[in-house]
This record gives C-alpha cells, sequence and structure tokens, in this order.
C-alpha cells in the first residue's frame, strides 16, 4: 500500500480523496494502540501529515484575538512553548497528557480526531469555544468545537476530510483546568473540567470530560455563577460557589465503568469547578 | 544448625569486590547499553512463532474445536491440542490439576485451548482467530463463600476447597477486656513484571529431546513438570535460563513452557513464543484476592490476649500453590507480636476466576494488612498510640508464634520499630516547600499535574506497619540449593542453577567466592539444568540457600586447598587461613598469594546445602513449620485530599531487619523496589475482573506505580547477623511489600481522622478514592 | 512523496537500513527488534504506559510501539545501540550501573534514552523535574530511587567538567 508523506495541505486531501479508506496519521498515540491489539488494520493507504509545514505550526491572530494552532501541533509544544502562555488552560491540560513519550507525540489534532470524552485538551478547547478548520478537495470550512465533537469517537468529519487547526480565542480574564486521575502520572481522566472566566464579556465557561459522551457544557452553573461572581476581583460568595459546584455535577452525565464510578465522577466534577473558580482570585498558586 | 566459621581473617576495611561491599553487577553494562539478551531476545535459524489460543468464557464445556480453517493458511505448520500431549495432561507445583490444554470444560477466562505454530506472529494471529471452538456456556462460580459451602457442584475433580487449615492454640475461650474486630478485604493484585514470557524451544535431531530456553524462577522444577507432559527423561529437557526481566512470584507456575516444547518437537524445528501484555494478565497467576475478619482481645492496657479470625482466599480456577499461600496467611494472624491463644480457620477455595498463586508476599501481605490494620484499632479502643501498642507487644526471639513454633531466630521487632521512629520526618511541609512567593510545586499536593487540589484542601497523615516474614519453604518441604566451584589458574569459576531475576544474586556469589577463596577474578557459567537444583528464586530464600550452597561450595574448595598447600609447604592445613588474596599460616605468618598457592591444580567441588527440616501442621495448625523469619517496620507519611479523595505518599521509612547486608546497595534496591509494590496495593493495582471477566488487562488501566508516585524512602538496616543463617544473612526481598501497604493506609486513616474525627475505615486495599470521599 | 509500506529505508543510528516484507501498520519497536536485529530496544506493554520501547524520533523522545514504521520514513531514529558502542558507555549509562539502578534491566534501554534527552534539555534538573520527566518509563524492580540518584550523580558531574 502507498505510504504518503505530503507537504501541503493541498497535496494530503488530495490522497483523500483518491483512496477512501486511507488512514490519516499524525502522532499515533491513539491508533498505533488499536493497531498493535489487533484491532484495527489499516488497510488502505496511509497519509502521515506530520510533515506538513502549516499543521506544525501555531499562529497569533492580533487583529481577531486568537491563536491558531495546527493540527500536528504537539503537546509537548503546547505544555512548554510560548503558545502555553496564551492559553494557560491548554497547557495545563497538555502537561496531564500521558508521558513526555506520548507528548512529543500526541497533538490536538489526533485528540479531536480520536474525540474520547476523556481527550485532555478537548475540555479546554469546548470552554474557549473553539472553532476547527477542515479541509477537503472540496475546499475548507470551520466547524465549532461542540459541533464537531458529535459523540462517544465520533466527530463530524466528512468522507475526504482532514483537520487543519484550531482556532482558539485569547480571553481576558482567567482559565484553568484540573483532571482527576488515579496516579499521578500516565492516567486516563477519571473527570476533568475547565473553567473560563471572560471578564470582558462577563461570562463563564464550564467545559467537563469523561462525564458524558462527549464534552459537556454547563450552561445552569454558567449562568448562576456569572450572576454572582464580583467581576472585578474574581471573588465568589461561599454559598454561591457551592451551588456552583452542584449545579456542575447536576449537569454532568457520568457513567459507571471499571475505572470509576457515576457516583463519584459526578461529585468529582463539582469539587473540581468549585476549586478552579476559587483559585481565580486566590494569593497562592501552584505552578 | 551452620555456625557462622571465622578461619577468614578480614582485614580491617573489606576488601574490594567481598561481602559488605557493593560491587556492580556483573550483566550491568550489557543491561545499560542494550546488549543483554532476556529470553524475548532469543532467537534460532529457522525459527518459527507460537501462539495460543484461550477461553473467552470462565465456565464453559467444550463441545468441539475445529482447526481445519487454521491449519489453510498459509504459513501455519502445525495446530496442537490436548490430544497431542504424549505425557502427563496435567501439570502443577503441588496438585497436578491444571491441563496444558483444556480438554472437555474451561474454567477460567484465558484458560490454554490449542496452540499454534506458524511462520511470523501475524500469521499466527490470524490462524487463532480461524479456530473454531463451540462453547456451551456454563455458570461461572464466583463467590467463595458457595465454594465453602458447597452450594454449587465441584468446578473441578479435586473439589471445590482447595485446603482448609484451622489454628487453635491456647485457651480459645478466653476474652479480652477490650474487642476490637474488622473485616478486611485484599484485591488481586498483578506482578506485572515488564520482561514478557517468552521461550525459545530448540528440539533434539531425532525429537528425543528438547532445550528451552526461558525466563523462569526454578529451572528444576520446569524441567520435571515439562518432562512428564512430554513423556521424557527428566534429563532430555534441558534448560537454559534466559534474561529474566522480573519476577516476583509470577513465573513459579508453568505458563508457555510446555506449549514451545510441544510445538518444537512435533515440527523438529525451534519454536518460540512471546506473550503480549494482555496475553501475560491471563497467563501466569496472580496474589490471592483475600476476605479476612480479624478479632483482637486484648487487656485494658493494650496487650493482646487472643486473636481470632477467618481467611477466604480466592484461589482461581486452578490449585498452584494455593495451599502453601494460604498456610503463610494463617500462620502470620498474629504479626510480630506475642500471642497466647488464638482460633483461626482458613480457606483457600476453587471458583472460575483467575488462577493464584505466589507473588511476593506470598499469603503473608493479606494477613499483615488485616493485623496491621487491627493494632490501629487496638491502639485506639485502648487510648494508646499506635506504636506504643506495638512496642508494648512485640516478639522477642524465643516467642512462639499461633502455631507453638518457637521464633529462634534474631527477632529485632522493637529496635525495627525504634529504629523507624527515630529517621526524620519529612521537612517539607503540605504541598512542599514554596517555588517562591505564593508559588508551590502542583507535583507536590495529590492529583500531580492534574492541579486537583490547593494546599487547603490537603490534610497530612502518618502511619504505621510491622510485619513478620517466614523465609524460606515451609511444611516439610525439602528445600536445598546446589552449587559448583571451581578454582583453576587462578580463577574461580561458580555454577549454579539459581534464577537471577533482576535481585541480584550474580552479584554476590562472586562476591561470597572472592571472600572465602581470596580469589578476585570470579566468573560465572551459564544458569541452566547442567548442574542439580537451587529451588526457587522466591520466598526470600536464594540469600540464605544459594549463597548457602556457593558458600558451601567454596569453603570446600578452601580445604582442599588449604590440604594441598599443607601438603606441598609442609604446614598443618588447620593453621592455614586467607587474608585478603592470601594464604596465609596463622600462626608462623608465612603468605603466599592464594593464586600462586593453586598453580597447576584444580579444585571442583559440588555441594547441596540443606536447612534444618521443618514439620507439617496437625489439625489444630501446631507444628514448626517454617524455617526462619525476618522483620521489618514501616512508617508512611501521606497527604490526602479528602474531598476527592487522592493521595500522594510523602514518605515511607523503614528499618529492615537483614541478619548481614552482603550488598548493601543491592539490600536499598530490594527495600525501595518492594516499598513500591506495597504502594501499589495499597492506592492502585487491582485486577478487576467482571462476571469472572478480567477487564484492565493492560497497563493503561491496571496501575503500576511511576516516579511521580513514588516518595522519598529513607531506610537504615538491622544488621543482628542471624546465627542460623550460613552468611548470618537473611532474605530481603519480601518484607519490605509486605508492611509498606497498611503503613500507607494507616496513614491515610489518621489524614481523614483529623478532619472530623471519625474518619473512614478503608478496611479494603487498594484504597479507591471513593472509598476516601464518598 | 510516497513509498510503498512493505518496501522503505529508516534512518537508524545514522545509517539507511532497507525495511521489505512489513505490514503495513507494523510498529517501529517490531521494525527494530523482528527485522532490523536491533534487540536492545524491548517492548512491555503495546500501549506507550512503560517507556520501555523508548526510542528518538527527529530529535524527540516517543515510544517506538507507538510509531507506525512506514510513517517514520525520512526522520533519524536513535535506538540505544545507537548511544554508545558497546563496552564504551556513556556516562548516563556507566552511572546507572555504579549507582545500583539496574536490576532484571528491562526497562533500562528505554531509560537511558530517556535520561540522556532529559539531561540535554534540562542539564541541572530538580528532583520533580527527573520525576516528571520520567513519568513516563515504568520500573517494576526499583522503586526509582537509584536511578534518581543516578541521574543526579550524572548531572553533578556534568557541571564539573571544564568547558
Amino acid at each position: 500500500m502507498p505510504v504518503h508523506l505530503p507537504d501541503s495541505v493541498e497535496t494530503a486531501v488530495v490522497h483523500l480523496a483518491e483512496d477512501p479508506a486511507a488512514t490519516v496519521l499524525a502522532g499515533g498515540t491513539d491508533l498505533m494502540v488499536e493497531v498493535n491489539d489487533g484491532r484495527r488494520r489499516p488497510d488502505g493507504s496511509l497519509v502521515v501529515v506530520n510533515r506538513i509545514p502549516e499543521l506544525r505550526s501555531w499562529r497569533r491572530d492580533a487583529a481577531a484575538s486568537s491563536v491558531t494552532i495546527g493540527a500536528a501541533v504537539s503537546y509537548r509544544e503546547i505544555e512548554t512553548g510560548p503558545l502555553g502562555e496564551l492559553v494557560p488552560a491548554l497547557a495545563q491540560a497538555a502537561r496531564t497528557v500521558g508521558s513526555p513519550q506520548i507528548r512529543n507525540a500526541g497533538t490536538l489534532g489526533g485528540n479531536l480526531g480520536t474525540c474520547s470524552p476523556a481527550g485532555d485538551g478537548l475540555p479546554v478547547l469546548a470552554a474557549l469555544d473553539a472553532t476547527i478548520e477542515l479541509s477537503s478537495v472540496s475546499g475548507r470550512r470551520i466547524v465549532p468545537v461542540g459541533e464537531f465533537m458529535v459523540g462517544v469517537k465520533r466527530n463530524a468529519l466528512l468522507p475526504g476530510e482532514m483537520i487543519v487547526s484550531v482556532t482558539v480565542p485569547l480571553v481576558e480574564g482567567w482559565q484553568g483546568y484540573a483532571k482527576v486521575g488515579v496516579r499521578n502520572a500516565m492516567v486516563i481522566a477519571v473527570a476533568s473540567a475547565c473553567v473560563v472566566l471572560d471578564r470582558q464579556r462577563q461570562q463563564v465557561a464550564v467545559a467537563l470530560g469523561s462525564v458524558g459522551p462527549t464534552i459537556l457544557r454547563c450552561p445552569d452553573a454558567e449562568r448562576s455563577l456569572a450572576s454572582s461572581i464580583d467581576w472585578d476581583t474574581l471573588e465568589v460568595a461561599t454559598v454561591a460557589l457551592e451551588r456552583f459546584g452542584e449545579l456542575v455535577s447536576s449537569e454532568s452525565r457520568p457513567i459507571t465503568d471499571h475505572r470509576s464510578s457515576a457516583d463519584y465522577r459526578r461529585h468529582a466534577v463539582g469539587v473540581l469547578a468549585r476549586r478552579l473558580v476559587r483559585r481565580a482570585s486566590s494569593s497562592e498558586v501552584a505552578a | 544448625m551452620t555456625t557462622v566459621e571465622t578461619r577468614v581473617e578480614t582485614s580491617l576495611s573489606p576488601r574490594a569486590g567481598t561481602i559488605g561491599t557493593s560491587p556492580t553487577r556483573p550483566d550491568g553494562i550489557a543491561k545499560v547499553q542494550g546488549s543483554f539478551e532476556f529470553s524475548s531476545d532469543i532467537s534460532a535459524d529457522g525459527c518459527l512463532w507460537g501462539a495460543t489460543l484461550r477461553s473467552p468464557h470462565p465456565h464453559a464445556r467444550i463441545r468441539s474445536i475445529d482447526v481445519s480453517a487454521a491449519w489453510k493458511i498459509p504459513g501455519v505448520e502445525t495446530v496442537i491440542t490436548a490430544a497431542d500431549v504424549p505425557g502427563q495432561l496435567t501439570y502443577g507445583l503441588i496438585a497436578q490439576d491444571q491441563p496444558v490444554f483444556a480438554d472437555d470444560v474451561v474454567r477460567y477466562v484465558g484458560e490454554p485451548i490449542a496452540a499454534i505454530a506458524a511462520d511470523h506472529p501475524e500469521t499466527c494471529r490470524r490462524a487463532l482467530e480461524a479456530i473454531v471452538v463451540d462453547y456451551e456456556v456454563l455458570e461461572p462460580l464466583l463467590d467463595p463463600e458457595a465454594a465453602i459451602a458447597g452450594t454449587l457442584g465441584p468446578i473441578h475433580p479435586d473439589g471445590n476447597v482447595i485446603r482448609h487449615q484451622r489454628i487453635v492454640c491456647g485457651d480459645p475461650a478466653v476474652t479480652g477486656e477490650i474487642t476490637v474486630e474488622g473485616t478486611y478485604e485484599i484485591g488481586m493484585q498483578d506482578q506485572a513484571f515488564l520482561g514478557l514470557e517468552a521461550a525459545l524451544a530448540v528440539p533434539d535431531p531425532g525429537g528425543k529431546g528438547v532445550e528451552l530456553h526461558v525466563a523462569t524462577q526454578w529451572l528444576h522444577e520446569d524441567q520435571g513438570q515439562i518432562a512428564a507432559c512430554l513423556d521424557l527423561p527428566v534429563d532430555a529437557v534441558r534448560l537454559v535460563l534466559g534474561g529474566v526481566g522480573g519476577a516476583f512470584g509470577a513465573r513459579e507456575d508453568i505458563s508457555l513452557q510446555v506449549h514451545t516444547c510441544l510445538l518444537a518437537l512435533r515440527l523438529g524445528r525451534p519454536v518460540r513464543i512471546a506473550y503480549s501484555r494482555a496475553e501475560s494478565f491471563l497467563g501466569h497467576v496472580h496474589r490471592h484476592p483475600a476476605t479476612i475478619w480479624m478479632r483482637h482481645h486484648a487487656t485494658a492496657g493494650g496487650e493482646i490476649v487472643k486473636i481470632e479470625a477467618r481467611m477466604v482466599m480466592d484461589g482461581g480456577a486452578y490449585a498452584s500453590t494455593s495451599s502453601a499461600v494460604l498456610v503463610n496467611a494463617v500462620t502470620h494472624t498474629q504479626g510480630p507480636y506475642r500471642c497466647p491463644n488464638a482460633v483461626v480457620d482458613g480457606y483457600a477455595v476453587r471458583t472460575n476466576h483467575l488462577p493464584c498463586g505466589a507473588m511476593r508476599g506470598f499469603g503473608v501481605v493479606q494477613a499483615c494488612f488485616a493485623h496491621e490494620s487491627q493494632m490501629d484499632e487496638l491502639a485506639r479502643a485502648c487510648g494508646v498510640d499506635p506504636v506504643d501498642i506495638r512496642l508494648r507487644n512485640a516478639m522477642h526471639t524465643g516467642d512462639p508464634l499461633i502455631t507453638g513454633q518457637p521464633v529462634l531466630n534474631v527477632a529485632p521487632v522493637e529496635r525495627c520499630i525504634l529504629d523507624t521512629a527515630a529517621l526524620p520526618l519529612p521537612d517539607a511541609p503540605v504541598g512542599g516547600h514554596p517555588m517562591a512567593e505564593g508559588v508551590i510545586d502542583a507535583m507536590q499536593l495529590p492529583g500531580g499535574a492534574g492541579r486537583t487540589a490547593d494546599r487547603s484542601d490537603v490534610v497530612r497523615g502518618i502511619g504505621w506497619g510491622v510485619a513478620i516474614k517466614n523465609l524460606m519453604y515451609s511444611e516439610g518441604f525439602d528445600d536445598y540449593s546446589t552449587a559448583r566451584c571451581r578454582l583453576a589458574e587462578g580463577v574461580v569459576t561458580l555454577k549454579f542453577a539459581t534464577s537471577e531475576v533482576g535481585q541480584g544474586f550474580v552479584t554476590i556469589a562472586p562476591q561470597i567466592a572472592r571472600t572465602i577463596l581470596g580469589v578476585d577474578d570470579v566468573r560465572l557459567d551459564r544458569i541452566d539444568t547442567q548442574v542439580g537444583s537451587a529451588g526457587s528464586t522466591s520466598a526470600s530464600r536464594q540469600t540464605w540457600m544459594s549463597g548457602g550452597a556457593v558458600d558451601l561450595a567454596c569453603r570446600t574448595v578452601r580445604e582442599r586447598m588449604f590440604e594441598h598447600v599443607g601438603r606441598i609447604h609442609g604446614v598443618d592445613p588447620l593453621r592455614l587461613g586467607v587474608d585478603g588474596t592470601d594464604l596465609v599460616d596463622t600462626v608462623s605468618g608465612w603468605r603466599l598469594s592464594v593464586v600462586e598457592a593453586t598453580a597447576g591444580v584444580e579444585f571442583d567441588e559440588t555441594v547441596e546445602y540443606r536447612h534444618p527440616e521443618t514439620s507439617d501442621l496437625d489439625e489444630n495448625g501446631q507444628g514448626n513449620c517454617h524455617t526462619a523469619f525476618a522483620f521489618v517496620a514501616h512508617r508512611a507519611v501521606v497527604d490526602v485530599d479528602p474531598e476527592l479523595g487522592l493521595v500522594k505518599v510523602v514518605q515511607v521509612a523503614t528499618a529492615q531487619d537483614v541478619g548481614r547486608a552482603l550488598n548493601p546497595l543491592s539490600v536499598l534496591g530490594q527495600i525501595e523496589g518492594g516499598i513500591a509494590q506495597g504502594l501499589g496495593l495499597a492506592v492502585m493495582e487491582e485486577i478487576v475482573q467482571i462476571d469472572g471477566v478480567i477487564r484492565n488487562g493492560n497497563f493503561t488501566d491496571y496501575l503500576l506505580p511511576t516516579f511521580l508516585d513514588m516518595p522519598e524512602v529513607v531506610a537504615t538496616l538491622v544488621e543482628e547477623p542471624d546465627p542460623y543463617a550460613p552468611l548470618g544473612a537473611k532474605g530481603v526481598g519480601e518484607p519490605p511489600c509486605i508492611s509498606s501497604t497498611p503503613a500507607i493506609v494507616n496513614a491515610i486513616r489518621d489524614a481523614l481522622r483529623q478532619v472530623d474525627g471519625v474518619g473512614r475505615p478503608l478496611t479494603r486495599v487498594p484504597v479507591r478514592p471513593s472509598d476516601i470521599c464518598l | 512523496m510516497t513509498h510503498d509500506s512493505d518496501h522503505y529505508v529508516l534512518d537508524v543510528n545514522g545509517a539507511p537500513r532497507e525495511v521489505t516484507d512489513s505490514w503495513l501498520g507494523e510498529s517501529l519497536l517490531d521494525v527494530l527488534r523482528d527485522r532490523l536485529g536491533l534487540i536492545g530496544t524491548k517492548g512491555a506493554c503495546e500501549q506507550g504506559e512503560c517507556g520501555s520501547c523508548s526510542v528518538m524520533v527527529d530529535g524527540v523522545l516517543v515510544c517506538s510501539c507507538l510509531v507506525m514504521a512506514a510513517g517514520a520514513v525520512g526522520q533519524p531514529i536513535q535506538t540505544i545501540e545507537g548511544v554508545a558502542p558497546v563496552g564504551a558507555p556513556t556516562d548516563v549509562q556507566a552511572a546507572f550501573v555504579e549507582a545500583g539502578a539496574v536490576q532484571c534491566g528491562f526497562c533500562t534501554p528505554g531509560l537511558i534514552m530517556a535520561v540522556h534527552d532529559l539531561l540535554e534539555r534540562t542539564p541541572k534538573p530538580t528532583d520533580t523535574e527527573i520525576r516528571e520527566e520520567l513519568a513516563g518509563n515504568v520500573c517494576r524492580c526499583t522503586g526509582y530511587g537509584r536511578i534518581i540518584e543516578a541521574v543526579k550523580q550524572v548531572s553533578v558531574a556534568r557541571r564539573g567538567r571544564p568547558s
């Protein structure tokens, strides 16, 4: 079978159009687990996309106040580079991905492609209302991340389409990410949360991972907090904060599996969300 | 009883490479450069690949096996089933109850049914998929209590109770002023060695014998079982130790040995089998999950008066070493404490769960979690400090177990506890020292990079665990080890069948030889069955047994050397000694280098070292069934996030009774490695089976402690040479993983009690976050 | 650029190595071990969860079990065999042996790769940095203490070297 290593998106999508059975490969950290296990056997051509400069780079759009991150930018680069300073919650999430070896290979595009509700970067993209740029021989289109993530390991890619980049708005305010796992490294999220406090628009975004078929937003909790938070200091009264946590828990839809129980996950996301908000006005920071 | 001889005059500081120093391991450079051959690295010209078909059901009758489609796949050379086993159809370490291939019934998920040899692993995979097995699925027996009660029919002709052992000592009717009781559960831990199972079988031309290269713990036991199944004489089955990537008990039982040999003999070609991680989880035995009810009776002052216990260990589908694991558990019920009265009932039962057998600690891990949890409860009930309650009850040399057996070994229990207590507590507060003003390191908090907690969310606790562990084998087993020592041309060559699994026997064996014989150039011959059995690398026995054998072999050579030199130089051999690398006349001071003194002659001695006999237990569990004992104490400091139930182990401190550290660096390695496994059982490791099916047979979901989970370990050695040990040294491998688990759980309980004064019972390991916070 | 999935050339330890008869999804780990005879890299989990298979690809540390070999064409690959000639261990390798950081040795090649990478990027790592950067390498025998000691020893010794 042919193995293509295109150096542009335009070349890549032609390969995809020519072979509907083609497999797109970037870091391989999800795909190869399935291949090694015998659950998947690529039988069409292979289109390796991590040599495409457009996918491996990121840029800041000052006018639009956003960052566009190529689909093959590694989690390592997101964790440690200047990109991480622009989107701190994404850097925090990147730090929790697998291990250094996994972060060196794993990409945001890969997380989106696999579209697991446990994908570490995904709650951050959801909370920031990121948009995904897709491309095929028919051209490019932009899809909001909420519409891109359709269900458990199901995304909105059409046949012949590939993920090109993710555009993330830069928010003035505070953002943070937290993830629960039973061990301190290389762990699949049992529950995760991203909170974004947008001072300019006075809006709250809360996105949850591993507690539903896909990443969940919490509109009730968001509304409740937006009206009770002091937008100057970002402080919240204790009672309102507890109410916020309870709402987050109630808006989660966790299941019980071999990793954890629904009860624990429901409880955990409420605690995470509450603590993240508390952290926004705290004088002590964990680096 | 062997006394420690004193014919070696050592200079003030031990010579480099001798006993008491820490020379580097002889295979170290090869291992760091990647040239060391593990059994999975060994191949042969014309070699085929083998693979195993395994049952997907925990309990089913096999109506038919259709291998015809597999045969048709290009590259497939043979397919074998139970019908192709020429000799004994079953094997096993104690009872031979486990089929080489399931024939009419499968009793656990993963039970082997057939094997294939083909030109490539991919061909094997496709061929396995092509085999069609018609199963009649049966109701699995999954409840150990049902196995004991006999409510369901036997799932094996040998019955559903593998062993029942009762212990009654003293006055069973006595009671204490204070009683505390609890029911404790220990989940199924996996040994999870990294070096996956692999073997290469090379058949002899003519097919009357086979050479098997395999990573295993006991070459000769494997040899005997394989020969019986192949219907070959024992010495026609020659085993060579392939590099072993860790063992921890999982390589004591046969896994792929017979299959590999069968395929190779059938085809007259070399065949290798290598397990994946998923297959490895199915292919070896695991630690027995257990439920232990325990009740301690004590005086108001906290002195133990009586212990009652009922232990149930789920042995899974086949017996393996369940009988011995159970005896270890029940005979260690009292822990390292004096206990004049006891009533204990222990059961090892058969279910359709994964078979269980040896794992480092061998039944004592389970008993210790129960008795150390109980000791903390007893402390609180009596209003006594958890350290004081243990000191108050601590065993001394000569005190008996509840089996009546006196502990004749050095028993420095108080010293282990006090030396541990004297080790400094961590100086960093919760959350660690700040990195800068108002900035702390997220990795110092529970949850780590997940940033789940801030400092105010975390509470620190301290907990203790103390353990006794038997060394070597028990219940009358003829436990011995063989070693051969050759001295020629100034070089010592040692040959033994002692399985090196990483613990460092290959390092201390030359140390012993250098010390005894005064020769620095010591080489090791290949580890194989061309010399007598060394017994198993397990039960913390090899330093004592194989070290004892090497020691005895070297001393025997030394006697020959003294006789020879005495004859040649007209010196009474009784006056000769070894000092450094010289032979000396201890009366006149005359000396000659050992190398010179032995020029032109060769000494070659093979010896067996045995420990004194042990006895069986009678129907009341009385008898001197164990050989020797070692002791250890652990203190754990943990930080807990009570609201999320996450734990960070901050420090484990320990003082371990080692008798004598033959290689202090190696001892430290065993201590740190064992504590990591104890930590794993405490907070993260468990094989999850639902309806008899394993759900987490991979490293994504079976969690091993990483660099970020292991705490600082502060260790001190208690070196009171044991008069019974041939070198004064006790085994050190198991104690570190035994009381470290309850120390950590006791510390978590301590932290939680500070939150609301009550805390959580935490009677099950591994402790899950929901156990802490929901 | 396009090549065939069953016939391509990999750049391994500075030398071109031809791979034939490979199947499309075959991992770099399996190609290195079974087709190119480089058995120093070990596989213990098939999921990138243990780090035993760590190699350098295009200058970054990755798990070779998660690299599709056919997709690694044109990227320099370094394995444990390429770290130093046999018999001439690096300071990291020697330190591992000296410090007692090797027991069974199965995790060791992957760890050596990871430690070399760590010290290249962070010559003076703190205890936490060592732990976090090596968290992708699991060891079942040592409990990590002696490994951390080995890394610290090398870090200190390198600083003492004349520049």
